[in-house]
């Protein structure tokens, strides 16, 4: 195809998406190095017969000038990224020298917002994304095995978790879980403890959105492995058949191999979606214990007196340089497989 | 996939069936649980007594005369104006259809027809865009979106769904039209054809069940959507998925959960109903970029 017709067609997708993907990735990368103006405060001279007193209160008319004439903010430079709420560069110097030993260095650490979001974040893809790759290649191999005639329900029973958005998954499985739903009521009856709930403890709360992720993001890994099953040749398995190879060995040394690339397919997409990992933590209103890196730029972005453009931007850019991180690879290789192709 | 030599022994099967049966009931009980609760009040469906009011229907009973009441529904479309989030959610979830469908079949047939290097490296950017997480994107809109007031509209969301979905509806059509034989181009432009005629002639005929497919991950996108719709709508414009959290009530002001659940029925039923008539073609869309490469 010309370039020139090349271009033409690919237009209008091409200004779709430098237009409201790659702009706003620029413009949340201007907005972090802006802080909202400081409130402007003046002095007020009150005199009654006893005497006069001065007090100071918030120059409501000053501040909204100054905000209209720059909508934008204070040039803040690295200021946001270094602040309390993200890196907390003079915090963690600060516990470095104070703190007696590592454990209590680390404990301090992660109490701070960035770093508490980052380990939940982390720890999710770190539980998901393996046990979903083994789940839904369990279910699967186990689909495979059943007759051709009852699939096509089975496997509309198996995709419903994935087609539902996250947030209403959540919230259905969380009506269940809670301690007033049949899963919540039931195990308080088991371990005779009225008081045991999804919101009183922090390990529960983590525990039980793992689980709705790996719920959540099996049926895609099983999709996408029982289409890869489909195209698994005959005859290496029937050979190792006839020399003995037990089921297992057969998965192993033939099956395995044959679909690797999906493997690392299905594990780069979901490694993508679980570090997004936001609505879940909307769904089971666990925002007390368990915060993502998402949920902290949401929780910016809808902070009821100003919108804190400056430091959801700041984390913005922060998620944007871990998927980064988390692409390299891929990228990488790609990369090096394009040139020897070439 | 019979292997004909492959004798599965009786303990396997009956391991394999019970597994199936376990893993059906985790994918597909709390949907049955929830649409059977939503006929119930909120006294039994979140009962602080005895969960097993939510089966006795005791409470429901006593407010209601009846063992099933559709007051959640009926309240939850009138009162919690929940007919005006469906409207939006239809609206929202036809233009971002046919728009991205419009822009994305062109995009992906050009990318498939070009044997230059900056066609992957394009395809490249669309894997790069379609990870970005959608909130980092939010915040870069909501501020130019105020300063322009575009904020809130309708108009503003749609296109930007349609952005947001352009890398993954450019990948999958892309391994659709790669499919397509290029010679059925070639003959095209050899009887005098211009690349647009061959495109709208030729080749769209034959790419239905690629277009399904991907009309329909991108009807899923924009009905799903929680991220982009509820930061970037006002509460008048709100479709579906941020109305069901504006039910949940906040720490300031109590929700009415009961909506919430029939709510979330009512949008979930559509879409069982879609996947089962079009099952097949998601797995394809699923299976298309994995499979083919």
């Amino acid at each position: 195809m010309p370039n020139k017709t090349f271009f033409w067609f690919f237009l209008p997708t091409g200004l779709a998406m430098i237009l409201f993907i790659g702009l706003p990735i620029i413009s949340t990368g201007i907005q972090s190095f802006y802080a909202q103006h400081d409130q402007i405060v003046k002095e007020v001279k009150k005199c009654d017969p006893f005497g006069c007193t001065v007090s100071i209160v918030v120059d409501n008319e000053e501040t909204s000038k100054i905000r209209e004439a720059k909508p934008l903010g204070k040039f803040n430079g690295f200021g946001t990224y270094t602040d309390r709420n993200h890196l907390a560069v003079e915090e963690i110097k600060k516990f470095w020298n104070e703190t007696e030993s590592f454990g209590a260095f680390i404990d301090q650490v992660t109490n701070l917002p960035f770093y508490k979001a980052l380990i939940f974040t982390l720890t999710y893809c770190l539980f998901v994304t393996p046990n979903v790759l083994l789940l839904g290649f369990i279910i699967a191999l186990s689909l495979n095995a059943v007759a051709r005639k009852i699939r096509g329900p089975l496997i509309f029973g198996t995709i419903l978790p994935m087609i539902v958005t996250p947030l209403v998954g959540s919230l259905v499985l969380f009506w269940m879980i809670d301690s007033q739903g049949i899963i919540g009521a039931n195990i308080q009856n088991l371990m005779n403890d009225p008081y045991l709930s999804l919101k009183s403890s922090k390990t529960l709360t983590w525990i039980t959105i793992i689980i709705y992720g790996i719920w959540h993001h099996s049926p895609f890994a099983f999709v996408v492995f029982y289409a890869a099953l489909q195209t698994v040749p005959q005859e290496p398995v029937e050979a190792a058949i006839i020399d003995g190879a037990s089921r297992f060995q057969r998965i192993k040394h033939i099956v395995l191999p044959h679909i690797y690339p999906v493997v690392t397919f299905v594990a780069l997409i979901s490694l993508m979606d679980n570090f997004r990992v936001f609505e879940p933590i909307i769904g089971f209103s666990a925002e007390g214990s368990a915060q993502s890196l998402s949920w902290l730029i949401y929780d910016n972005l809808v902070n009821e007196e100003v919108i804190l453009f400056g430091s959801a931007a700041a984390t913005s850019i922060m998620t944007i340089v871990g998927i980064a991180i988390l692409l390299a690879p891929v990228l990488i290789r790609t990369w090096k497989e394009f040139r020897i192709a070439r | 996939m019979d292997y004909g030599l492959d004798k599965k022994t009786t303990s396997l099967k009956t391991f394999n069936t019970i597994f199936i049966i376990v893993w059906l009931l985790i994918a597909c009980f709390p949907f049955i649980w929830t649409f059977w609760g939503s006929f119930k009040v909120r006294a039994d469906f979140f009962s602080r007594s005895d969960w097993w009011y939510a089966i006795s229907a005791f409470n429901t009973l006593i407010e209601t005369g009846g063992k099933f009441t559709t007051n959640a529904y009926s309240q939850a479309w009138t009162e919690g104006e929940f007919w005006k989030a469906s409207k939006n959610t239809v609206i929202v979830t036809i233009f971002v259809v046919s728009i991205s469908l419009f822009l994305g079949t062109l995009g992906a047939y050009a990318l498939s027809r070009s044997t230059r290097n900056y066609a992957f490296w394009l395809l490249i950017l669309a894997l790069i865009f379609r990870a970005m997480p959608h909130i980092t994107l939010v915040s870069g809109y909501l501020f130019p979106f105020f300063e322009l007031q575009i904020w809130g509209i309708l108009p503003t969301t749609i296109v930007v769904l349609v952005a947001i979905n352009q890398p993954f509806t450019l990948w999958l059509l892309y391994s659709f039209f790669k499919t397509v034989p290029r010679e059925l181009d070639e003959s095209a432009l050899i009887d005098g054809c211009s690349y647009f005629q061959t495109f709208r002639h030729i080749i769209m005929p034959v790419m239905w069940p690629g277009v399904i497919t991907a009309g329909l991950f991108s009807l899923m996108l924009a009905y799903n959507d929680f991220t982009v719709t509820a930061l970037l709508l006002n509460q008048e414009n709100h479709t579906m998925v941020p109305k069901i959290q504006s039910y949940l009530g906040t720490n300031q002001h109590e929700g009415n959960l009961m909506w919430a659940v029939s709510s979330v029925v009512s949008a979930t039923a559509p879409l069982f109903i879609l996947v089962m008539f079009f099952q097949r073609q998601i797995i394809s869309g699923l299976t298309a970029g994995a499979i083919k490469g």
